[in-house]
């Protein structure tokens, strides 16, 4: 019988693999966050407020189309009863889990740092040198964060019609302490507002503890959730 | 099928009667008897309502939390825990919502706005919608089994959530807003009817879950004997 570290990097690499094919998050999702981002600008419309709120905004837009993504990642597994096969096929659900998570990570990776440069370009937000560290840090825990709870949720709204505009009332309840943290964190790296590098270490630990607790949680309760 | 009779008991019943006494002296209290505000006058004649709905919502989570706890672990496994958590977090959103908007009206009128971002209040807020999901995913259909072993572990992660949420806004605002009912503020006959109003609301939360949670169980059974019920209707069809 295969770990379950083995299952999630062939899951993982499954997901990948169907994503490089299809190229629907880089065709579609990504052309709709940059969309999200001049569409933020046209609502506040004014250069000094862009700058203010630009890390939450890039947060705002990963949290929006994370939503898209998870329902993509499930949509590949519902539509010919994939996670049903895999179920029957005795593959434990900590392994779907871990590996779907992992390669929803590494897409929502690329997506973050597509809108950090979105930021750049449009609302004139700079990068400084010393808060590179903890800009690295807040992207690794912030995304690994945003996939557990994305996967958890998705596994659980992925199934029947109708349980797709079920997602984001689940999920954006439970993935809210992510945007704060990660936002503040942000804010704290690039100086935002007169924030400090300081100021934004303690976020790390909060979104770090998210991480592992949905990491864990997921990974003990996936299974059940998606069992039919 | 003696099962299918009425979701009342003689215990229910007594219940049912001391909530209405409870409640009537609530009322009459808090709307006749009880004594202007010095600061707020009539205005703080909404806590009567606002505080014990609070406090019956934390317990009605309370309850989900611990009745799906319950019926995931093997050795008390049971429907019956299903139900209670399900009918406890209906009554829960409701009583929810009745403080969240009982609470912003009296935010208007003392503090000038309907909300605040003090961290007690958005935590409340993300329990209620929370809990409405939560809702909504017992209604996704499916075997019982299969509905009550996903709102059991979806009430669990709400366990893991609350906290979670409640500590980043704490972080993130930390200004608290001061208690907004003074220790020792409440004398006499008021403090004595805020008490009674917590008994009263707090024996309709049992009245209520007791009636809802036996109607789920009735709408279980139909639900189960629906097959048995169209089998034997083609049978008698297709008798002579």
């Amino acid at each position: 019988m295969l770990s379950v570290w083995a299952i999630s990097r062939l899951v993982a690499g499954k997901d990948l693999r169907v994503e490089w094919r299809s190229r629907v998050v880089s065709n579609q999702v990504v052309p709709f966050a940059a969309l999200m981002m001049v569409m933020f600008a046209f609502a506040l419309d004014s250069d000094s407020v862009l700058k203010r709120v630009a890390p939450g905004l890039v947060w705002l837009a990963a949290m929006f189309s994370l939503l898209v993504i998870v329902q993509r990642a499930f949509a590949v597994e519902t539509a010919d009863g994939a996670l049903d096969a895999l179920r029957v096929a005795g593959v434990r659900g900590a392994g779907i889990f871990v590996g779907k998570a992992l390669a929803l990570a590494a897409q929502l990776a690329v997506l973050e740092l597509i809108l950090l440069g979105a930021a750049i370009v449009l609302y004139d937000t700079h990068l400084v040198g010393s808060g590179i560290a903890l800009l690295a840090c807040t992207y690794l825990t912030a995304t690994l964060g945003l996939s557990f709870v994305g996967t958890l949720y998705g596994g659980l709204a992925a199934g029947a019609k109708g349980r797709e505009t079920l997602l984001p009332l689940l999920m954006l309840p439970v993935a809210a302490p992510v945007l704060i943290g990660a936002t503040r964190a942000t804010e704290a790296a690039l100086g935002t507002a007169g924030a400090t590098t300081s100021d934004g270490w303690p976020w790390i630990g909060l979104l770090a503890l998210f991480a592992v607790a949905f990491g864990i949680g997921g990974t003990l309760a996936f299974g059940s959730l998606i069992d039919e | 099928m003696n099962h299918f009779g009425p979701t009342s008991t003689r215990f229910t019943r007594a219940l049912g009667v001391a909530t209405i006494l409870g409640l009537g002296w609530l009322a009459v209290f808090g709307l006749l008897l009880s004594p202007d505000d010095v600061v707020q006058g009539s205005y703080a004649r909404l806590l009567y309502i606002h505080v014990p709905s609070a406090w019956l919502a934390y317990l009605a989570f309370g309850v989900t939390g611990l009745a799906s706890g319950a019926y995931l672990w093997p050795r008390t496994r049971s429907m019956q825990w299903d139900r209670i958590a399900g009918a406890s977090a209906e009554v829960g959103v409701l009583f929810m919502a009745l403080a969240l908007v009982t609470g912003s009206l009296w935010g208007k009128v003392t503090w000038g706005t309907y909300w605040t971002w003090d961290s007690r209040l958005t935590t409340t807020a993300f329990l209620f919608v929370t809990y409405i999901g939560y809702l909504a995913v017992r209604d996704l259909g499916g075997s019982h089994e299969q509905r009550a072993r996903r709102s059991a572990v979806l009430a669990l992660l709400a366990v893991l959530e609350v906290p979670l949420v409640h500590f980043s806004v704490s972080w993130w605002r930390p200004l608290h807003q001061a208690e907004t009912i003074e220790r020792g503020g409440l004398k006499g006959l008021m403090l004595f009817s805020f008490f009674v109003g917590m008994i009263a609301f707090t024996l309709l939360y049992v009245w209520l879950v007791m009636h809802r949670q036996r109607l789920m169980m009735l709408n279980d059974m139909i639900d189960d004997s629906g097959l048995d019920r169209a089998l034997a209707e083609r049978r008698n069809e297709v008798a002579p």
